[in-house]
């Protein structure tokens, strides 16, 4: 049975059919622009015509190239810092240039520059994406020359090194970055690019320690195709492999080889692969690696090795980096000379053994002492950094333009922690973290939150007084309402006090770092809570200066002060503490300001919205950055103890909240 | 109808079409904000991934840069042997192209193990720093007095003066040093020198001839640099101190972290020369307010012949201002080049806790190659001077306070002595030599710093690196008794002991160090001794011990854990004890934890440190007869100290907890941790002679006993260079410990009973 439509209805629903017509029309027409504009940048650069890219015919006649690289070059010499402002939308962020790509030519109609690969074409694509891209090249710090110069093999030198300087911001290579996996070639393989360059900087594989022009040039891994098509499989954490150490190199030199071989014959955890000489036709050469005749699938067989080994062949950076790292496999690099990938940030130490070549014969031995707990930390490592700085051309070009713009704007430079630290993993240091046990006779400052309760305040207000390491007395008037009592009302005091008359009724106004705050020690405590007497106070200051990077508090028996006026047990007792509560506690007056600005995301005004938890947020924060347990301190003087001379005793539980 | 039945159909799937396109944008709007914000989900790769995505027709029909190459070295003889390439770099890269492998013999380390010869004196003017390093050098963990043991060579001729116009400089020096016996063009030599060249250029130039040898350099350029093979050395004045230095500035961490002034400096200008521009132009940021900039024309001889107009107002202001109170009351403090690269000013900003921010391009900063200045320092280029007022104050009130601490952590733990200062610069050689066993960057950088590091250890196994590696402190540990008394029946302390550790929930093994004269009791007695729960069951490993000296008991022997709990054989300790001690010392692992605690103090009348076993309101030593310690401390009591401290506690049988506390102490700048216990330990500072159940005289009773730690600690004390011990007064409970409640509801009930 269908509802019959009245003729009104008719029109509304055609008056609906419209508006979402047109809505939809409109919403694929702006989406449809959107992606015309990045189109528009695509089609510019000649991005989306990669393989069939206009000529632009040169002439070198009489073109001298620029000098060879300038060894002495640093950013202070041979780079042009005037060119690298900041501007408001991505602060100190330099813009990079892209040339539009094209294929150069000489007059005679004969290519100057090889056509371009495929890795080339998405470094640009990754570029031009990216924060750093400009159209404008008044504006840029950074030039990519339009010359796919990724593998010497496939250049001429000289002319590539004319054309350069051809180029409209060469400038004798200053602030200009030229990418290069593979330099050099037959027979002296150069371990820096070939083409005339000068002060260029130069994003290298396989720099030594002679031609890296160290915090001017970047050296970066030595990209392998291979590893785009491979899926491995998940692993359970903690697994022993198969293999202590894989060698899967297959052009190493017929020395090293032989001297792997005698390794192989002696240890059975060792696997010596090399390429296959008999292979059915349809199997790409570069998937397969044997051992003797036996077959084994490449890249996958290294994920049954813990460690693999690098061994430099005719160049110094190897393919072979980045299939291990995929599979998990830990590097063992044995490259003398070898400047490693990133290494200006990244801490090698954590993710690969580094050893001298001469060592190779003892290198079992070396990594048999490696414990297992570091072994599996080193994986982990290996896995994060590979995901982080390794994975594809888009992670590469972005990690080398991000060091780059660290050396540009050093004030904002990466920390060693974030270039390091896998975000996942649980690592904290203090902030607070050099051992020094506050002074004594600096005291400390009693912030009182107070409302309305002005009995109880001025109770608390003289029983503090009497706390020999006061220093001052703050009470936060949380009341806007009521004005606080005037100044010959409150009780006459030995310290020096402030009242604060806030502007809103918030809870976290008790955790601001105010100025009058001269101490490094701050007591938070509620005006409700008079029972804890001079010596507990005192006492819980003492604790608190040794331990001054935790919250240390009073236990709640001492302060849950019922609104009948009888003092309350809370029953719930428990043997693991890990929230003190504030309403009479002590910690650093950093706290209040890492709690004020810094918290994470809308707790502060979460509690401020609801007036509670401000206690369990301050807790949070300080085991969230000091990765450290609060103290209970118990004062007591009941019980006859030995070491009841020592003043008293605290309390400490054993679980660190580290909550992320 | 039938037109109600279109519309009808028409309008549903019109809008579930929106409902799938919106969905689907949503659905994808979500999973890019998800991603945007959680940093924490590698926000990186997902930014890689969307930046892959490459458009196909752009690059479908391209090749792969090598995909003509992959096998490009099918041919292995284009390859060049590893020999013949090492042979020739060797010709090319001599001299200022020296590298550790082309002129450093690491083959002959790897022979001699890492060992440093210093020649003998000889009979020139000799500065007391120079005197100084020396003395460090021949104290050090690494020194032979045989040169043929010996990986590097230090020539005795004090080469840190080489300005020929300074009076501490040596003439001839060249022909003196190639006379040196071992000297072969200087291959495993290294120099070290502060100054070097001299008006007008100041080139970077020792005035003879280096040859091969490693240059330890202050103020060193990166253009003359040596990369890997030279070191960058701190510039320090005359009168650095040689053992304990100066502690830094800083006494607590007052926040906020802003002082008085923002930046400031207090300095020579040059009107003229090398390293004029940088300081002539610091003016221009002065502004009298929060940044203070005084300079003066007054130095040289007839400065006045060469000063400006601004000179003399320069000069009268310069006058009015104290240095050192400008350094201590300056957030940031500036460190322009003069006419070297380096000054003095470096480090004594450092040691102010005044954030160095450093004006000098190519200044190699001190130990940079393992130092990450950016953690205590901004290096800002001098073409933008006129940038720092601006950027300063953009600096966050927390990374100040980063900065800040770093600052004094760097200064004490590398440059506060000659004698840090020969150590960091050995341990530098020392990892390039052996890169299998070089510290991670994090080990410089970080509590406790990396002068303690002990090559065979991995990171994850030391007190200091949970926080940072993000891994947890040990779950179980491995008791080690010294037993000193025979055991006659089951009811000797030792099996009592026993007895009580195998309830123990964290015990992973007990090894019985056998220290008494009597041959051990055969394995199986144990086992009847101490009966266990078959299922799990805490092997107990009986070392019967030789030779049978007190120091022994910090052997790192093959434990399986990297918790070590000391005890005694006489301690009355009950599980519950145990275990709790254990809780307490993974919150603090780097530290001693233990039951009873002595003290020092200084007695103001003899001017010594004295040791006291009397109750007191603090202590600073934890016997190490009954605590934990991390393996890690066995380690450096055994392989870091001087055999001659541990031979005076093998040779008094006495002392060894004092050293151990020191020790620590001295690594952690922190006090050791006392926990709370039933029983009292079994010296109780008594005045009657103790004599335990075996009727042997407990060595506590004895006063000769006593009389020996005063002088242990004496001379302890005197090898470290100061007192290291650091007092606390706080004791660790459990926390319901004598609370009202239920003993049902509590977790160590037996500590109270």
């Amino acid at each position: 049975m269908s509802v019959k439509l009245k003729p009104v209805h008719h029109k509304v629903i055609l008056v609906l059919l419209l508006l979402s017509g047109v809505a939809l029309i409109f919403k694929f027409n702006w989406n449809y622009q959107s992606k015309s504009r990045e189109e528009f940048r695509m089609e510019t650069l000649h991005i989306n015509s990669a393989h069939d890219l206009p000529v632009t015919q040169i002439s070198l006649d009489g073109i001298q190239p620029s000098d060879k690289a300038d060894l002495n070059c640093k950013m202070y010499n041979c780079f042009d810092i005037y060119r690298c402002g900041s501007d408001e939308n991505h602060p100190n962020k330099m813009k990079v240039f892209l040339h539009p790509l094209s294929q150069y030519t000489d007059e005679s109609g004969a290519s100057i520059t090889p056509s371009l690969s495929k890795e080339f074409v998405e470094m640009y694509y990754a570029i031009a994406q990216s924060d750093y891209y400009t159209g404008d090249p008044d504006n840029a710090c950074i030039f990519i020359p339009p010359v796919d110069m990724l593998n010497q093999n496939r250049l001429n030198v000289q002319k590539v090194g004319q054309l350069l300087t051809k180029l409209p911001h060469w400038t004798r290579g200053t602030n200009n970055l030229i990418f290069n996996f593979l330099p050099g070639n037959s027979p002296d393989y150069s371990t820096a690019i070939e083409v005339p360059h000068n002060k260029a900087i130069i994003a290298g594989g396989g720099f030594s320690h002679w031609t890296y022009r160290s915090t001017f040039d970047v050296s970066i891994p030595v990209y392998s195709p291979l590893v785009k098509g491979v899926k491995l499989q998940q692993e359970t954490d903690g697994l022993i492999r198969k293999w202590l150490l894989i060698s899967s190199q297959t052009n190493i030199h017929p020395e090293f080889r032989q001297e792997l071989e005698t390794l192989a014959s002696s240890s059975s955890d060792f696997l010596l692969l090399d390429k296959c000489r008999n292979v059915p036709e349809d199997v790409p050469l570069q998937f397969t690696r044997c051992k003797n005749d036996e077959q084994k699938k490449y890249p996958e067989i290294l994920q049954e090795g813990t460690f693999c080994l690098l061994l430099p062949t005719s160049r110094l950076g190897q393919s072979a980096l980045m299939e291990s790292m995929q599979a998990g496999c830990i590097p063992v690099f044995a490259c003398d000379t070898y400047i490693l990938p990133f290494s200006e940030v990244l801490d090698w130490s954590r993710a690969s053994v580094l050893i001298r070549e001469d060592s190779l014969p003892d290198i079992m031995n070396i990594l048999r002492r490696i414990p297992h707990e570091q072994v599996v930390l080193m994986k982990k490592q290996v896995e994060f950094l590979y995901t982080s700085y390794f994975t594809n051309i888009p992670a590469i070009t972005m990690t080398t333009l991000q060091i780059i713009n660290d050396r540009v704007f050093p004030h904002v430079a990466t920390t060693y922690e974030k270039w390091n630290n896998p975000p996942s993993s649980n690592s904290v240091q203090s902030p607070l973290f050099l051992p020094l046990i506050s002074p004594k006779e600096d005291g400390f400052t009693a912030v009182i939150l107070a409302y309305d309760r002005v009995l109880s305040l001025f109770q608390l207000i003289k029983s503090i007084d009497k706390v020999p390491s006061l220093r001052m007395i703050l009470v936060v008037w949380n009341n806007q309402h009521k004005a606080f009592p005037a100044r010959n009302e409150w009780p006459i005091i030995e310290h020096e006090w402030k009242v604060i008359q806030t502007s809103s009724n918030e809870l976290s106004n008790r955790f601001f770092p105010y100025n009058e705050i001269k101490t490094e020690g701050v007591l938070a405590i509620d005006d409700d809570i008079i029972m804890l007497t001079t010596d507990e106070i005192e006492f819980g200051f003492q604790v608190w200066r040794e331990f001054n990077d935790r919250i240390v508090g009073f236990p709640p028996r001492l302060h849950i002060w019922g609104d009948d006026g009888k003092m309350r047990y809370v029953s719930d007792w428990t043997n693991d503490i890990s929230i003190v509560l504030t309403g009479a506690a002590f910690y650093h007056n950093y706290y209040n300001y890492l709690y004020t600005y810094k918290m994470p995301g809308g707790i502060k005004d979460w509690v401020d919205n609801h007036m509670n938890c401000e206690d369990i947020a301050m807790n949070f924060l300080v085991s969230n950055y000091s990765g450290k347990a609060p103290i209970k301190v118990t004062p007591r003087k009941k019980f006859k103890c030995a070491e009841c001379a020592t003043g008293g005793s605290l309390s400490l539980d054993e679980t660190h909240m580290v909550e992320r | 109808m039938q037109a109600n039945k279109r519309y009808g159909l028409l309008l549903s799937s019109l809008i579930l079409i929106t409902v799938i396109y919106n969905g689907y944008k949503w659905a994808h709007q979500y999973e890019a904000d998800h991603f945007a914000n959680d940093e924490y989900k590698n926000a990186d790769r997902t930014k890689h991934t969307a930046l892959e995505m490459v458009p196909k027709q752009a690059v479908q029909n391209l090749l792969s840069y090598s995909e003509q190459d992959y096998y490009e070295s099918n041919s292995e003889e284009l390859v060049p042997s590893p020999t013949d390439r090492h042979a020739s770099r060797t010709r090319i890269y001599k001299n200022r192209k020296c590298r550790m492998d082309t002129c450093f013999d690491l083959e002959r380390c790897r022979r001699t193990g890492f060992k440093v010869y210093v020649y003998p004196d000889v009979g020139e003017k000799t500065s007391t720093n120079f005197q100084n390093i020396l003395a460090s050098l021949r104290a050090s963990q690494y020194y032979t007095s045989d040169p043929e043991k010996a990986c590097l060579f230090v020539p005795a001729y004090d080469t840190l003066d080489r300005d020929h116009l300074s009076a501490d400089y040596i003439h001839n020096l060249g022909a003196k040093i190639s006379r040196l016996k071992y000297w072969n063009n200087g291959k495993n030599h290294i120099i070290f020198n502060l100054y070097s060249g001299t008006w007008p250029e100041y080139l970077e130039d020792v005035g003879f001839n280096l040859g091969e040898a490693i240059l330890a350099k202050a103020s060193f350029g990166d253009n003359y640099y040596r990369h890997g093979f030279d070191i960058s050395f701190p510039l320090i004045g005359k009168t650095h101190p040689h053992m304990q230095g100066t502690q830094g500035f800083l006494k607590a961490n007052y926040f906020p972290p802003r002082r008085k002034y923002l930046l400031s400096f207090k300095g020579k200008r040059y009107t003229y020369g090398i390293g004029s521009s940088t300081r002539n132009a610091l003016y221009h940021i002065h502004n009298g307010d929060d940044i203070i900039i005084l300079t003066t024309c007054k130095h040289g001889k007839n400065w006045q012949s060469f000063s400006d107009q601004k000179c003399e107002t320069d000069n009268e202001e310069y006058e009015k201002w104290d240095y050192q109170s400008l350094l201590h009351n300056s957030t940031f403090c500036m460190v322009p080049r003069g006419r070297r690269l380096g000054s003095f000013r470096f480090l004594e900003s450092l040691q102010a806790a005044c954030i160095p921010v450093v004006l000098a391009n190519g200044w190699k900063l001190p130990f940079d190659e393992v130092i990450d200045w950016s953690k205590a320092s901004l290096a800002w280029e001098e073409r933008l001077l006129l940038q720092v007022p601006g950027i300063l104050r953009e600096v966050q009130d927390n990374r100040i306070m980063l900065l800040r601490q770093q600052s004094q952590f760097l200064w004490d733990k590398y440059f506060s002595s000659m004698d840090v200062i020969i150590r960091s610069t050995l341990e530098i050689i020392h990892d390039r030599v052996f890169p299998e066993q070089a510290r991670p960057a994090f080990a410089w950088n970080s509590q406790p710093g990396a002068l303690y590091f002990n090559s065979d250890t991995a990171p994850s196994s030391y007190p200091f690196y949970h926080g940072l590696l993000g891994v947890d402190a040990p779950m179980k540990f491995t008791a080690v008794i010294q037993a000193t008394a025979p055991v006659t029946s089951s009811a000797a302390p030792i099996v009592k002991l026993l007895r009580n550790l195998v309830q123990s929930s964290s015990c992973n093994e007990i090894v019985v160090l056998w220290h008494c004269g009597k041959p051990p009791i055969p394995n199986d007695r144990w086992r009847v001794l101490v009966p266990q729960d078959g299922a799990h069951e805490i092997p107990i490993r009986v070392i019967d011990d030789q030779p049978k000296t007190m120091g022994r008991r910090f052997l790192p022997r093959q434990f399986t854990t990297d918790a070590i709990l000391s005890l005694d054989d006489d301690v009355m300790l009950n599980s519950q004890e145990i275990d709790f001690a254990f809780d307490v010392w993974r919150s603090f692992p780097d530290r001693i934890v233990g039951f009873p605690a002595r003290s020092h103090f200084w007695n103001s009348s003899k001017s010594k440190w004295v040791y006291t076993s009397k109750w007191s309101n603090s202590y600073s030593i934890v016997l190490t007869g009954a605590a934990f310690i991390h393996r890690y401390y066995l380690k450096l009591y055994s392989e870091w100290l001087p055999p001659s401290l541990r031979k005076t506690v093998d040779e008094t049988s006495n002392c060894e907890d004092i050293l151990m506390n020191m020790l620590v102490a001295h690594v952690t700048r922190l006090p050791p941790v006392k926990v709370t216990q039933k029983k009292q330990y079994k010296d109780t500072s008594a005045s009657q002679p103790y004599v335990n159940h075996a009727g042997v005289v407990s060595r506590w009773s004895d006063p000769r006993h006593f009389a020996e730690r005063q002088t242990c600690m004496q001379s302890f004390e005197a090898w470290f260079g100061y007192m290291p011990l650091i007092s606390s007064e706080t004791r660790f409970d459990p926390s319901l410990y004598k609370d009202n409640v239920s003993v049902t509801r509590k977790k160590y009930p037996k500590i109270e009973i």
